[in-house]
């Protein structure tokens, strides 16, 4: 049963940090390659949060005020860049976390942080609770997108320059598609921090960005039902391919690709003819 | 004296990845894809060098066979990856190219072995005093001699030849070079090939330097090289030369001095993000 759960668990956790991308990319159209930073800056904080004697449930918020801080930061920056330029800028945030936190030694440095201590209620609590936050946020991504707000971001995603002449303060949304993105994946890092039990800059670098950038895209872009599948299934694919581990990353890789030649649209795009016949789109 | 070893080091470096930025920027004028895959054949180039190498014990053999071989896997690579998906948004084919440099660094595990390979009798060691005391190596030497020979012979190559001013037309205005006569698709594997052949030279190179390569011998160079174009203004092929350059340098500048707090490879991100807010589309891009 305890493998069960963890593998559940890492699922859930993997769910709401891809929807938290979503946000950003999916719903306003911002790509981002160095969406594992903010993951790691949750975690780290949560960890050092934690191993200082707190209750998990009290770091969640202080993982997503500084994540988000930080979004907000990275988000001003990417104002000034468009598209190819912003995936590169968010990728160079992605070597720049690492690149510190290795220098860090308050931080556990090259080491990382061991040792961090299990959450209260153990495996079950921690399941528990990554159930509650990734149902929460996925209740708040749905209202974002049925809200005037989520035509906002459409239309931003769309086309940004006719979103600033009709009146939409495009920079204002931006911002906030970036820092309510990066707090989740903050929130989804204190998770992460106590199912792992042990961080080092290693778990947050640029591969696992592309991960959860695969797991938005192969999902299909802005769609919250086929991210969600599609980071459950990616998620739990390393386990299964575990027993032939060193194909592990081929199969992955060779998935991404696979995706995008024959199924650029995603999952989400596989409903989207049957949506359009109510009208919906 | 320190200043200019550490100014050569940088320079050196900084040819290296003017050769592999030159076939990214090249791919990106052409079809506004950021062509990740490239550090795959940059690996490929290399371990081609050290088994040619030390099953013929020619250098230069090595080089030239390396050179083709990948530029005929750099064709491959857009007719396979890139051709079927050109008409999607660029972000497809970015993802799609990272899919396949993941999964190449795994088939270099599977076909190579996990652990590195070395030249047997590694070329080109000697010392040689360049000038006034600063002794370099052969292999540095001809690193530097490489590079700036490939790209003189790139630079008539554009200006002089058919191809060449065909080549500049397309990434001005692809329609109306089509329009004019010119096969965009021909122009697509040739610049495939040249830019592929580069980057197995500075796999080589670098395999000469190291005397190792590894299967992730390619995941350094991609995302710096990808900084290097962002940096030049991408398509800009003047412009990733002297990105390449001053990024070798300041790298090395910057490993001195501020090695404590950021290791090498942040270092250039974080110079590329400060750059990028001051010019958002590059240090030499207009307007």
């Amino acid at each position: 049963m305890a493998y069960e759960m963890i593998v559940l668990t890492n699922m859930l956790i993997a769910i709401l940090f891809a929807q938290s991308l979503n946000l950003i990319t999916g719903f306003c159209g911002q790509v981002s390659l160095g969406h594992a930073a903010f993951l790691g800056i949750g975690a780290y904080t949560s960890a050092m949060l934690t191993k200082s004697g707190l209750p998990l449930v009290a770091t969640f918020i202080p993982a997503m005020v500084i994540a988000g801080t930080i979004g907000l930061f990275v988000g001003a920056a990417s104002l000034r860049v468009r598209h190819d330029f912003l995936a590169i800028t968010t990728m160079g945030v992605s070597f720049l976390f690492t690149g510190i936190i290795r220098k860090q030694d308050m931080l556990g440095g090259e080491m990382g942080i061991a040792g961090i201590p299990s959450p209260e209620g153990g495996r079950v609590g921690l399941l528990l609770m990554a159930l509650c936050l990734t149902i929460l946020f996925i209740i708040v991504m749905i209202y974002i997108k049925r809200s005037w707000m989520g035509y906002v971001f459409d239309s931003i995603a769309e086309d940004e320059d006719t979103a600033s002449i009709i009146g939409i303060d495009v920079r204002r949304f931006k911002l906030f598609a970036f820092i309510l993105g990066t707090a989740g994946a903050g929130l989804a890092g204190a998770l992460y921090a106590h199912q792992v039990r042990f961080i080092g800059p290693d778990s947050f670098g640029f591969v696992e960005s592309v991960t959860v950038l695969s797991m938005v895209i192969v999902g299909g872009i802005g769609s919250i039902w086929g991210v969600t599948i599609a980071a459950a299934l990616l998620s739990v694919m390393p386990q299964f391919f575990q027993v032939i581990d060193d194909y592990k990353l081929l199969v992955y890789g060779m998935l991404l690709f696979l995706a995008m030649r024959f199924l650029p649209e995603g999952l989400g795009g596989l409903t989207k003819t049957f949506r359009k016949d109510r009208g919906q789109t | 004296m320190l200043a200019i070893e550490i100014l050569i080091q940088g320079l050196i470096q900084g040819s290296i990845y003017a050769l592999i930025a030159l076939g990214l920027t090249l791919v990106y004028g052409l079809l506004r894809i950021l062509h990740v895959a490239h550090a795959s054949l940059f690996t490929l180039g290399g371990y081609l060098g050290v088994l040619i190498t030390n099953a013929t014990g020619s250098l230069f053999l090595a080089l030239l066979l390396a050179m083709i071989i990948v530029g005929f896997v750099g064709m491959a690579s857009y007719r396979i990856l890139y051709y079927p998906i050109l008409s999607r948004p660029p972000l497809i084919a970015l993802i799609a190219s990272i899919g396949i440099f993941i999964a190449s660094e795994e088939v270099f595990r599977i076909i190579f072995g996990p652990f590195s390979i070395s030249y047997i009798s590694p070329p080109l060691q000697n010392q040689i005093d360049v000038f006034s005391g600063i002794m370099l190596s052969e292999a540095r030497i001809m690193v530097v001699l490489l590079a700036f020979i490939l790209l003189l012979g790139m630079n008539w190559l554009a200006r002089q030849t058919r191809l060449g001013i065909a080549t500049r037309a397309s990434v001005v205005d692809p329609d109306m070079a089509m329009s004019s006569g010119v096969n965009v698709e021909t122009i697509r594997y040739s610049i495939f090939f040249i830019g592929s052949a580069f980057a197995a030279a500075a796999g080589v190179m670098v395999s000469l330097l190291n005397n190792l390569v590894e299967p992730t011998m390619g995941a350094v160079p991609s995302y710096k090289a990808l900084a290097i174009i962002v940096l030049g203004g991408l398509g800009s092929v003047r412009g990733a030369l002297i990105a390449s350059l001053m990024l070798g340098v300041i790298e090395s500048f910057g490993t001195i001095y501020f090695g404590n707090l950021l290791d090498r490879d942040s270092l250039a991100f974080a110079f590329l993000i400060l750059v990028l807010m001051i010019r958002p589309k590059g240090i030499f891009t207009k307007g």
